[in-house]
């Protein structure tokens, strides 16, 4: 006992005449709460229970990401502390959540976040305290607002982007064609179809029909036949993977051939070809980011090898299959691309900062070509995309990487 | 009598409690008082915060509490009221810019109005066919409040971001502390409002219907009136815990108000003991800190774990922190003698 004592104090006066002698050095180091020498503290918060719950892989994704990136030694000789809560899904948790991490456990920032309700009960918090809401999990146009919220920013590609290179496609490919949309009457239906819009700028009267439906609806079948009466031959599905498989088996029964576009939410093909039948499925078109997991054709790339490793070592519980396990990794890859570039600075304002300035960064999870990229009046990460068509029994990519950006 | 109808009935679940054992002795309810005024003098925002939820789903148990443990009717719809209040609250304070103190009122007001009329078509009913009415009425509530024509005030699936108030006349505490007192201010008021209606002519009257029906006609209890009146009282202060939870969050969504929070409410009833009106502190304690309790024991099994500690409230003292209460009075009468 009293060795240890003693050891403890000369430990103690050895590292105070350190921090004496380098206090020069040290004045370069700055931190806020949730940063020292020694560890960055993340806060994170999670539908783990809730009918969000399948969500939750994400969350286990980035924890085992950050356990890797602690094991291969931290980020600038700094582990990763990674506080995942549950709330649910539901906003007044969140807050509960977003302020037990800010105000008791003092994490530097909260990283992925997910859900648009949820991350928009926190939004005004995290603005008024000045902590970054890093890399919100959710697709809603919303998160790339730096004038107003300079403390939030998304990280996937917004509905709005998504729509937008639909948009491109289709007025490259069919640029006299009837377009026919279905969208869900929800933030993500409407945030889609004011992208599909902008993008198509002034032939935005190509689209003859917009068709709402409410999630509450039984079956959409009456929709799809509206549309096609109404003369469309683009037919675009803007539902979630329910919506889209019955949708896909009704224009088939009533033998209606459009060009086929579904949202990237509802291109799993257990969840919605399978259902709605391989065969009448072929050639249905999409766009995709990420690269899937399942695909034999990434066996030989270089990122994908790095992530089945990762899943080997330090997620072997996880499915491969899951997207959203190439999503939380990719994620989290950008995390810490952030904390890298910070250095010894891990103040929330050079957070933003260094947030706000990424070059051409490429997870290793995204599809080649795609890229990401901020700047201080940017804050939406990753705005290409790559069309695919469904050929046989999986999505075949196909063109070039499509940009959201109108400009280019 | 079969055993149907023993559960239709509903003599069992709700069990008479005599007026007199509704509230906490002068001595103790003086100690939990200055404790509520005490501890956020010493506590961080945060908590502070915890503490200004508890009040405010308390006083939603509350409102349950005097519809069921008072009259004797089930309601797995609070959270369409709470919802009503909520949002009243937030269109108020942020389209029309008027000050929060008088929202609640108003919030209150609007849900009496809700809930009486609720209370008509319900008055065929009792039990769990009650039950099931309500439940209609909370998983239609979320729905309800995304309509289009409603969007333009309540910002639709979007939601709607509330200003916190500061404290007034350059009071030296922060917001979340000023909004700490004032949501005790108002639970405190409400409840002696409570306690006093319980035992007022209306709240035996309540009591009466809930005993049994036709012996309280018999008595000349209007008991449709009487019925109707106890889900609008109950429904008006949901309505205001609802407004106070609205401000405290700062955000209000269709998502913050469905049946979970209906069954939440319920459970903290249960849990705090049907009937008891200072029970249902309790009861919101429990909705709120054991989800994190269960969260920090097992992340991917939270819900198995909060099912295990609920199974073991239930089975080990079934009348909830009544059971407690009553058990602790008799220790401490025990060891007065000795």
């Amino acid at each position: 006992m009293m060795t240890a004592v003693r050891f403890q104090v000369v430990v103690f006066s050895a590292a105070f005449a350190l921090c004496a002698a380098m206090n020069p050095a040290l004045a370069q180091k700055s931190y806020d709460s949730g940063a020292s020498d020694t560890e960055i503290k993340i806060g994170n918060i999670m539908p783990y229970s809730g009918p969000a719950s399948a969500y939750a892989v994400i969350g286990k994704a980035e924890e085992a990401y950050f356990n890797k990136v602690n094991a291969e030694g931290g980020i600038n000789g700094r582990k990763v502390k990674f506080i995942s809560y549950d709330d649910a899904y539901s906003p007044p948790k969140t807050v509960e959540q977003a302020r037990k991490l800010v105000e008791s456990d003092n994490v530097l920032l909260i990283f992925g976040s997910l859900g648009t309700s949820t991350n928009s009960a926190i939004r005004k918090y995290m603005n008024e305290k000045k902590v970054p809401q890093l890399f919100v999990a959710s697709g809603a146009s919303k998160w790339n607002d730096p004038q107003n919220f300079p403390w939030t920013m998304g990280w996937q590609p917004s509905y709005a982007s998504e729509a937008k290179i639909y948009a491109k496609y289709i007025m490259k490919e069919k640029p006299d064609g009837k377009i026919g949309v279905l969208y869900q009457n929800d933030d993500f239906g409407k945030d889609y179809l004011k992208g599909l819009k902008d993008g198509l700028g002034d032939k935005a009267s190509m689209i003859v029909m917009e068709e709402p439906y409410d999630t509450s609806e039984p079956a959409i079948d009456e929709h799809v036949v509206k549309l096609k009466a109404a003369g469309a031959e683009i037919f675009i599905s803007i539902t979630t993977p329910k919506f889209a498989a019955q949708a896909i088996k009704k224009a088939a029964e009533i033998n209606w051939h459009p060009m086929h576009i579904v949202s990237n939410v509802s291109t799993s093909v257990g969840g919605v070809i399978e259902p709605a039948g391989y065969e009448i499925s072929q050639g249905i078109l999409s766009a995709s980011y990420t690269k899937d997991g399942s695909d034999p054709q990434w066996n030989a790339d270089e990122g994908m090898k790095r992530f089945y490793n990762f899943i080997a070592q330090f997620n072997p519980k996880a499915n491969k299959l899951d997207a959203g396990v190439v999503f939380g990794y990719a994620a989290a890859q950008t995390m810490v691309k952030v904390l890298q570039m910070c250095g010894d600075n891990l103040t929330r304002d050079n957070i933003m900062k260094q947030a706000a300035s990424l070059k051409d960064f490429e997870p290793d999870t995204l599809l080649p070509g795609i890229t990401i990229n901020t700047a201080p009046d940017n804050f939406a990460p990753i705005e290409q995309l790559q069309m695919m068509r469904f050929k046989g029994k999986t999505w075949e990519l196909f063109g070039e990487i499509i940009s959201s950006d109108l400009g280019h | 009598m079969s055993a149907v109808e023993d559960v239709v009935e509903g003599h069992e679940a709700v069990e008479a409690v005599p007026k007199r054992a509704m509230t906490l002795g002068t001595g103790t309810s003086v100690v939990v008082l200055l404790l509520l005024i005490a501890v956020p003098l010493f506590a961080k925002n945060f908590v502070i915060f915890q503490l200004t939820q508890l009040l405010y789903l308390g006083l939603a148990v509350l409102a349950l509490n005097i519809l069921t443990g008072g009259s004797g009717q089930f309601s797995l719809g609070q959270s369409a009221f709470y919802g009503i209040g909520a949002y009243v609250t937030a269109v108020m304070m942020e389209q029309f810019n008027i000050p929060y103190f008088l929202c609640l009122p108003v919030a209150g007001v609007v849900c009496f109005g809700a809930g009486f009329l609720f209370g008509q078509p319900a008055l065929r009913l009792s039990g769990v066919y009650l039950a099931l009415a309500t439940f209609a009425l909370a998983t239609a509530m979320p729905q309800l409040l995304k309509l289009n024509f409603l969007e333009k005030w309540t910002g639709g699936v979007q939601g709607l971001v509330v200003t916190k108030p500061d404290a007034p006349f350059g009071l030296p505490m922060s917001q979340d502390m000023w909004l700490y007192y004032f949501t005790l201010v108002v639970v405190l008021a409400i409840y002696i409002f409570s306690v006093n209606l319980l035992r007022s002519r209306s709240g035996r009257a309540f009591m009466a219907i809930r005993d049994n029906e036709i012996a309280a006609s018999a008595m000349g209890v209007n008991v449709a009136l009487y019925k109707t009146l106890a889900f609008g009282v109950s429904a008006a202060i949901t309505g205001v815990a609802g407004g106070l939870s609205a401000i405290a969050v700062q955000f209000v969504a269709p998502d913050s108000f469905t049946i979970t929070l209906a069954i939440q409410l319920f459970l903290g009833m249960v849990v705090g003991g049907v009937g008891w009106l200072p029970g249902s502190i309790v009861g919101a304690a429990f909705i709120i800190f054991v989800p994190n309790i269960a969260e920090g024991i097992s992340k991917g099994l939270s819900g198995a774990v909060f099912g295990v500690l609920l199974f073991l409230v239930i089975y080990l003292v079934p009348h909830g922190a009544r059971q407690v209460a009553i058990l602790g009075q008799q220790l401490a009468g025990r060891l007065r003698k000795n």
